[in-house]
Formats: C-alpha cells, structure tokens, sequence
C-alpha cells in the first residue's frame, strides 16, 4: 500500500538530511507504529506519504514514494487526498470549518462527490467514531478527545486507503486516548484501513500494532519489526516491556493482561517484600517551617460563568512533588494558573509563600512561584539561547550567566547561538525550566511536561524534579501521564469536574483506579508497586 | 429536507439553519437604512430591531457572541469622534458648553483650531455622526452572529470559492490573535516582566505574528491535504475569458454600489453601472465555475423564510433610500437650532419591519433542541398527574 524505494530527504539550508536511503514497504491493512527520539524525522517519514513532503515543504526528495500505486512526486497532496487522510498533531490546527458536521463534510466537497453519498458517509462516519451526538457542535466547544475523533472522521469520509497520525494521544487524558484507539482499532479490523501512527507513549499503543518502526535519526537505516521483536532490544520501551525483560519472561509481553497472565510467579516472589519496601521507598522529607509552601482554601475560580474549580483545598510542603491529575477540562491547568496569579479566585483564596499570587508583580512574583506552561515555547522570547538566558537573568535580577548555568545542568551541551525553535522539546523544556528556576522560586508548576518528551528526555525530567525537591523546592504537576505520576509523585491529587475526588499518597490514590493506575501497578496489583525501578531494587536488595 | 418543510416559519419549524445570504441581506438592508439617516430616533431603533433578531435567533457557537463585540467597537467610534470634535471643533452654534485654551497654530494651517470653546450643537452633531457608524457596525455584527462566515462560504458561487477561503481564513485570524496576545501577556507576567502599557504591547507584537502564521501554514497545508484546489481540466482560453469579466464585474459592482450609496452621482449613472457589472461578474462566474470540481453538502435551501427575511431587510433600505431623495429632511437629526429629535413615522415604521425576521425564520440547530425539552417534559408530568 505504501512503499519508500531510497527515500532521502534534505530540507532547504540543511547540512546532512532528515532521512537517508529509507525503504520501507507497509503493505494494506497493517498498523504500523513509527517511533524514535524528537528530532529523528517521523513527521517527515509520515508526511511524505501524502506528498506534504517535499510538494509543500519544499527541499529535496530523492527516491520515490507510492501510494496505492501513485507516485508522489506526479501528485501533489490535494491530489492524493481521496487515498491518504493525514491527522496532524494539533487537530484545531487543521480545522477548516467550524461546525462538526460540516468538518466532516469538507473532504469530500473537495474531490467532489455526490450529495447523497456525502450525507450518507457523514452519519456513517458519525455512527463509526461515537460523534453523532456532536454534530451540530461547533469545532471550538469541543474536548481533546472530542477533537481528535472529529479529526479522524473529516479524513475519514473520503475512504482513504491509509490513514496517517501524528501523535494523536499526546494531548488526552487516558480515558480519551483509550477512545481513539479504540476507534482506530476499528478502523483497522472492520474496514481494512492500513495506519500509520508515530507515538511517543507506546504504553498506549505499542499493543495495537502489528510492526513497529524505529527511526533512529542521524541518517541510520530504519529498524523494523514485530512489536516483540523490536521490544526485546529498543532502548525505549513501555514500563509493562521492561518489568518483562526484569523478570525475563519470554515471549516479552505487550499488554497488561498478557503481563497478568506472566506475572504469578513474580508476584509470589514479591509478596515478603512489599512491607519492607513500602517503608525504604517514599520516604520523603517534608520541609515544615512556618506556613506550607503552597495553599488554597475553598477555592472558587469561574471563566465567564462557567466554574472551572468549585471549592478547592489543597496545601502542600517544601520537598513534595503533588501530581495533579484528573480529565482533560478537569480543572488542572485553571488551578494551576491561579497559583500563579492569572485567575483570580471567585471565592476562598489562594497563596504561595504565605502571599497572594494575583497581587505580586515583576520580580516579586517569580521569586516565590514559578510557572512551566503547557508549551514551554510561550515562555522563550528570544531568538538564541544565549540572548534568552541573559534576559532571563535581567528579569530575575540574578547575576549573570545563573540561567546559563542552570541550563547547563539539566541539558548539557546546548550552543548559545541555536534558535530556542530548533531545540529538541526535551531541550525546550529544559531551557524554559531554566528561565523559571534561575529566580529560585520555592514553589514550582509545570503543566503537561511530558507532552511530546520521548523516554530519555522524561528520565531526565525525572531526575531534575527529584533533585529540586530533594533541595527543598515544592513542585506542584499537572499531568495525564500516569507513568511519569507513579515515578515522581510523593502524593497524588485527582480533580474532577473542578472538585478533589482524591488526595494522598500516590500508592494510595493510583493503584486499583483503572484509570490513573501505571502499568506496573495493574499487572502487580494487589500490590502496591508503581515502578520497574522499585521493583527492582527490592528485588536486588532480597538476593 | 423536502420543500415543504423548508417553507415552515418561525418557531414552529423543524429548526434549520436559514439560508446565511438572507442573514447577509437583511443586515446591509438595514446597515443601508442607516447610512441614509443621521436621525437619533431611527438609528437606536435599528440597533434594537437589529439585537432583538440576534437575541432570539443566534446559535449557540462562538462566533454569535460577535454582536456585543461589535457594539462596543461602536461606542468607541462614537467617543474618537466625540473627542475629535471637542479638540478639533469650530465652535460653531449659540450654546458654548465650555471654552477649552486654544493652542496657537501657525499662519499656514490657518482654519484649523486646536481648543477654544466646545458647543452643544457641534457635539450633539458629531454624536449623531458617531451613532450612523456604530449603527451600521452593529449591523454587520448582527449578520456575524446570525450566519457564520464559514456558512456564508459554503454558499459562495464555486468561481469565487477561493477568495471566499482567503477571507474567511482572514476572519477566523483576528479572534485567534486575541488569544495569543492573551497567551503572550501570560508569558510575559511568568517571566516577571510588566505585562502592562506600551513596552509590553511592543514586546508581544513578535511573538504574536510568529504564531499567526505558524498557524497559518498548518491550515494551508491541512487544507492542500484534503483536497482543497483541486481543478477539472479546462481549456486555457475559457478559463482566461472568465477570470477576466470575472475581475470586470467585480470592479462594475463595487463602483456602481457607491455611486447609489453616495447619493452624490446621479442614478442615470449609477445604475446602468451596477446592473452592467453585475452581469459581467455572473458571467465570469459561470465561465469560471467549470474548472471547479467542487460539490456541496447540505446545501442551505433558499424558501419562503429566506424571502421574507431578505424582504424585511430591503423594505427599510428602499423606504429610506427613496425618502432620503424626496424629503431628505424628516431623516436628518436637527442639531441647529437644538430641538428634540422628531420623530419620522414612515422610517421608523419601515425600520420596525425589520423585526418580522426575528418572527419567521426557523431557530438554528442545536439551541432549540435545549428549548425544545421544557414543553415536552411538562405533557409528559402533565400526564402522569392525570
């Protein structure tokens, strides 16, 4: 269905190319899972399938592209637009209309179909991803997970032989994400529509493909393989994979439930040491002096009319990383920004230090509370790196070369002269931490860090938070990803629909929820383990 | 939807979106009414007749909550014109209000004053002036509330279905810069930056644009993924021939419409124009439209609703372009000598007729079926209370 001869592919000013010499051959009806490090050319590799790459980029293309018999570079994107649909990352982002159902409808008054086949494929499709009860909705007042299911369905009308994703769960909460692929799932088994994913959080997906693709970048030839397979030796690898390879079980389970069915033994083994470990592991030191680092009370905040946080208390210590946790619209990111003064609270208050965030400025404000935003990119100004840490430095009134040095420890290596745009995200997330931490604030928020971080980057990020809370810093994170939550959290805060429905150790709060448990936590429950780490290390300590 | 329905009216229809070209249509009608008029009376009449219709038939989607948008944007016409004239004013009329310090200017801008004494005349003037803008503002901020410009799009003769996207591309962007100016003062208090006054403004104008047009790029090239420009095969001639009357009847049109709106050309000439224009532009349109292979979903049905919306938007505009030629004075705001302003019964009877399209167009998707559950659930307790 879709075949790469020799593909090398050269941006326009660029040294070495994106792709080199790929051949790849999917054939129909598979789900094939691209993966790699940011960086490595995944977008490329899937936007050459509809001709994006090089017809709208520009650059160069050697080699050719087929799809279903068509080769790409006789066929711009809009002519092969009735064989390959393509989901880009960000679903608003290619909205063309603003109605659901005249989303759907786009496509195919495009390429010009007949009236009464377009309204019989609209409540198909409507019917075929669950949207039938949106489809008078405008675009804008949908969910993420809303969005991205309209999104597939608008490339879906126009019967693509290949549908391609770009990331599509990176945005949702577990339970949406667990709707998507469950609707791609469909795709696949009832209709025969070959798929092209590329995902960083293979806990979700790794399940679902039949091969996965590794790009490892710098112009090394693509691996590929049977998910097993390429599990076995992939140097990422979702947590479920690698309890598999530390207790050695073979075949290397992909699911939980497979995982399940392994892990009898393992779980005997670990049974004794479930108390012991329980008291070594999240141990944390809480820094109590005087008034906790953060507090709400009773919090009330409204956009408009509409609540968004209906009576929140919450305090937390110095040396605490909370994870906030809870459904896309839960009220996460409004909690969030109203630590930091960008709401101010309808009712009850909130404080930071002992202060009233909405009423510090300036350099008052980002000593005592700092604030990483869903897109760190928002947060940089500059155009050098160099430029940027010395703003940075100015803001904070700190002495020179303190964000530089601060980079320097959570990303080593990062040029002065690069464009903060032509970071990998995990360096663009370090450099805007950098900005945010070069004032020392004691309480620190991230929102969504893990959004588009491949494993390496998030086990830095990892590290990075233990550190400032090993410091004395309070880190407060919103977050979907259950993993990152299980490895970092020393507590664990669900919201829903504005309120707290949970509060208190993450042991506690995550194991036995089916949504917000990590993987290690499903397949050993009863138990209390929520890492591989943990794990092992009472493994290690037992022998 | 089979025609007869299409032809039910006002509450009682199946809701439906109404055709968004007799939105358009009722709304110049109206907007026209009011550039004919300065009298005070006639102008808050049309701004109410104009809030009542989107009050009871807007949808409920983001880009209806425009009307509100667009009054504002008109008191603030209202007031740079108020202030421009207490500066800038002659002081012309009997009722000094106040006599400001005049600033002497040199003798080569003589005739133009800055300062001196402000009269109630000259102010009530330029209120009057400021209030035909703001009305013909919350015009078309009425037809965006009613009809969403994407809507209008779907509508568009397939000739001219590219520009359309282009402009309605341009629509959408000036919301979606409003949140990113947000997001980039957001930014700016994180960094502990002032996110107030003129460094701040000047500091976010970068990053703004940088963002728009990422955006930009993304929908061009989500929309060349769908299909968008594709053409049928047409010869090089044909196509040629129909983007140039095309061009011409753009062009005829617009001339001809302001010549009629100016009052100023004779209609011996402006008319003639406009219908020479209008049929250039038709024909282009038909030459042009064969390349396209566009097909449309859902098509809009233009009905009995359409007519009598589009009817009650053009019988104010002819009623008060007709009167404005025969006895322009009923429809001018006295401001010298001050007197109250009079009330015009024609206009404002035509004006009011307006209103008949808040009574027969069909409720938009989606807002009636919310309403629609209150009578229903009533039978059915009604029922089991009997």
């Amino acid at each position: 269905m879709i075949r790469f001869e020799d593909v090398s592919v050269t941006y326009d000013g660029a040294v070495a190319p994106v792709l080199s010499h790929v051949d790849l051959h999917v054939p129909e009806g598979e789900l094939v899972l691209v993966v790699g490090r940011t960086g490595t050319g995944k977008s490329t590799l899937l936007r050459c399938v509809n001709g994006l790459v090089p017809h709208f980029t520009g650059g160069t293309l050697s080699g050719r592209v087929t799809v279903a018999g068509r080769d790409t570079r006789w066929h711009p994107p809009r002519e092969l637009a009735d064989v390959v649909g393509i989901v880009p990352q960000d679903p608003l982002s290619g909205f063309v209309t603003d109605m659901v159902e005249d989303e759907l409808a786009y496509g195919m008054e495009s390429i010009g179909l007949a009236p009464d086949v377009m309204r019989r494929r609209v409540e198909e499709t409507l019917d075929l991803l669950g949207l039938a009860d949106l489809r008078h909705r405008p675009l804008l007042s949908l969910s993420g997970g809303q969005r991205q299911r309209v999104a597939i369905g608008a490339v879906l009308t126009t019967h693509p032989k290949v549908l391609v994703l770009d990331e599509p769960t990176s945005a949702l909460d577990p339970g949406a994400a667990e709707e998507v692929l469950a609707a791609l799932q469909r795709l696949v088994h009832d209709l025969g529509v070959t798929v092209l994913l590329a995902e960083h959080r293979l806990e979700r997906v790794v399940q679902y493909a039949d091969r996965v693709v590794v790009v490892p970048g710098d112009g090394a030839p693509l691996v590929v393989g049977s998910p097993a397979d390429v599990m076995v030796s992939a140097p990422v690898a979702p947590p479920v994979v690698e309890l598999g390879r530390l207790a050695g079980w073979s075949p290397l389970p992909l699911t939980v439930r497979d995982a399940r069915r392994a892990a009898g033994p393992l779980r005997e083994r670990l049974a004794p040491l479930v108390d012991e470990a329980a008291r070594r592991s999240r141990s944390t030191l809480h820094v109590v002096d005087g008034d906790p680092a953060l507090s709400t009370s009773d919090l009330v905040v409204r956009h408009g009319s509409v609540p968004a946080l209906r009576g929140v208390t919450l305090t937390a210590d110095r040396g605490e990383i909370v994870a906030v946790m809870g459904r896309n619209g839960a009220g996460k990111s409004t909690l969030l920004s109203t630590l930091i003064g960008l709401h101010v609270p309808h009712s009850g208050s909130a404080a930071v230090g002992g202060a009233v965030p909405a009423t510090l400025r300036g350099r008052e404000l980002v000593r005592r509370v700092g604030l990483v935003p869903q897109e760190p990119t928002d947060l940089l100004v500059a155009d050098r790196v160099g430029e940027e840490c010395a703003s940075s430095d100015r803001d904070c009134g700190v002495a020179a070369g303190t964000t530089r040095a601060m980079l320097d420890r959570l990303a080593p290596g990062i040029d002065d002269g690069t464009h903060p745009r032509d970071l990998s995200e995990g360096q663009r997330l370090a450099l805007a931490l950098s900005v945010v931490l070069a004032a020392r604030p004691p309480v620190l928020l991230l929102d969504e860090p893990t959004r588009g971080l491949d494993y390496s980057a998030k086990q830095r990020l990892v590290t990075t938070l233990r550190e400032l809370a090993a410091t004395g810093h309070c880190v407060l994170l919103a977050t979907h990803d259950v993993e990152l939550a299980a490895e970092v959290a020393t507590r664990v805060v669900v919201l829903a629909d504005g309120e707290v429905v949970a509060d208190g150790p993450a042991t506690d709060v995550v194991v036995g929820s089916p949504m917000f448990a990590p993987q290690v936590s499903k397949v050993l429950s009863p138990q209390p383990w929520l890492t591989v780490s943990e794990v092992a290390a009472a493994l290690v300590a037992a022998s | 939807m089979s025609r007869r329905t299409a032809h039910a009216l006002g509450d009682g229809a199946i809701p439906r979106w109404l055709h968004p070209g007799a939105w358009w249509v009722w709304a110049l009608g109206l907007a026209t009414a009011a550039s004919r008029t300065t009298s005070p009376i006639v102008l808050a009449l049309i701004v109410a007749v104009a809030g009542w219709v989107v009050s009871r038939r807007r949808p409920d989607a983001p880009w209806s909550r425009s009307y509100s948008v667009f009054l504002r944007v008109g008191l603030v016409v209202i007031a740079i014109r108020v202030a421009f004239t207490v500066v800038l004013g002659a002081g012309i009329g009997a009722h000094v209000l106040v006599t400001l310090p005049e600033i002497p200017l040199p003798e080569w801008m003589a005739g133009v004053s800055i300062g001196g004494p402000v009269t109630a005349e000259e102010l009530l003037l330029s209120v009057y002036l400021g209030l035909v803008l703001a009305t013909m503002l919350a015009c078309i901020g009425a037809a965006n509330s009613l009809a969403s410009p994407a809507r209008l799009l779907a509508s568009v003769p397939a000739a001219l279905y590219e520009v359309g996207v282009a402009v309605v591309v341009a629509m959408t962007f000036a919301p979606q810069l409003v949140g990113d100016v947000a997001r980039v003062r957001t930014a700016r208090r994180l960094r502990g930056r002032s996110d107030r006054g003129v460094r701040a403004f000047v500091g976010s104008v970068m990053p703004v644009l940088e963002g728009a047009l990422e955006r930009a790029v993304d929908l061009a090239a989500a929309m060349d993924s769908r299909g968008y420009g594709r053409t049928g095969p047409v010869a090089p001639r044909v196509r040629r021939t129909g983007s140039a009357l095309l061009l011409l009847g753009v062009v005829g049109t617009c001339v001809g419409v302001y010549a009629l709106l100016d009052g100023g050309t004779p209609g011996s000439v402006a008319l003639p124009l406009l219908v020479l224009g209008l049929a250039a532009g038709l024909l282009g349109m038909r030459l042009a439209g064969r390349r396209a292979i566009r097909t449309r979903y859902r098509p809009d049905p233009w009905a009995l609703p359409e007519w009598l919306v589009s009817l009650s938007g053009v019988v104010p505009a002819v009623t008060l372009v007709v009167m404005s030629v025969l006895d322009p004075d009923v429809l001018v705001g006295q401001t010298a000598p001050l007197t109250w302003p009079g009330l015009p019964v024609i206009p404002v009877l035509a004006v009011a007729f307006a209103a008949l399209a808040g009574v027969v167009a069909p409720r938009p998707p989606g807002t009636a079926a919310v309403r629609d559950v209150a009578p229903a659930r009533r039978r059915e307790l009604e029922e089991v209370a009997a």
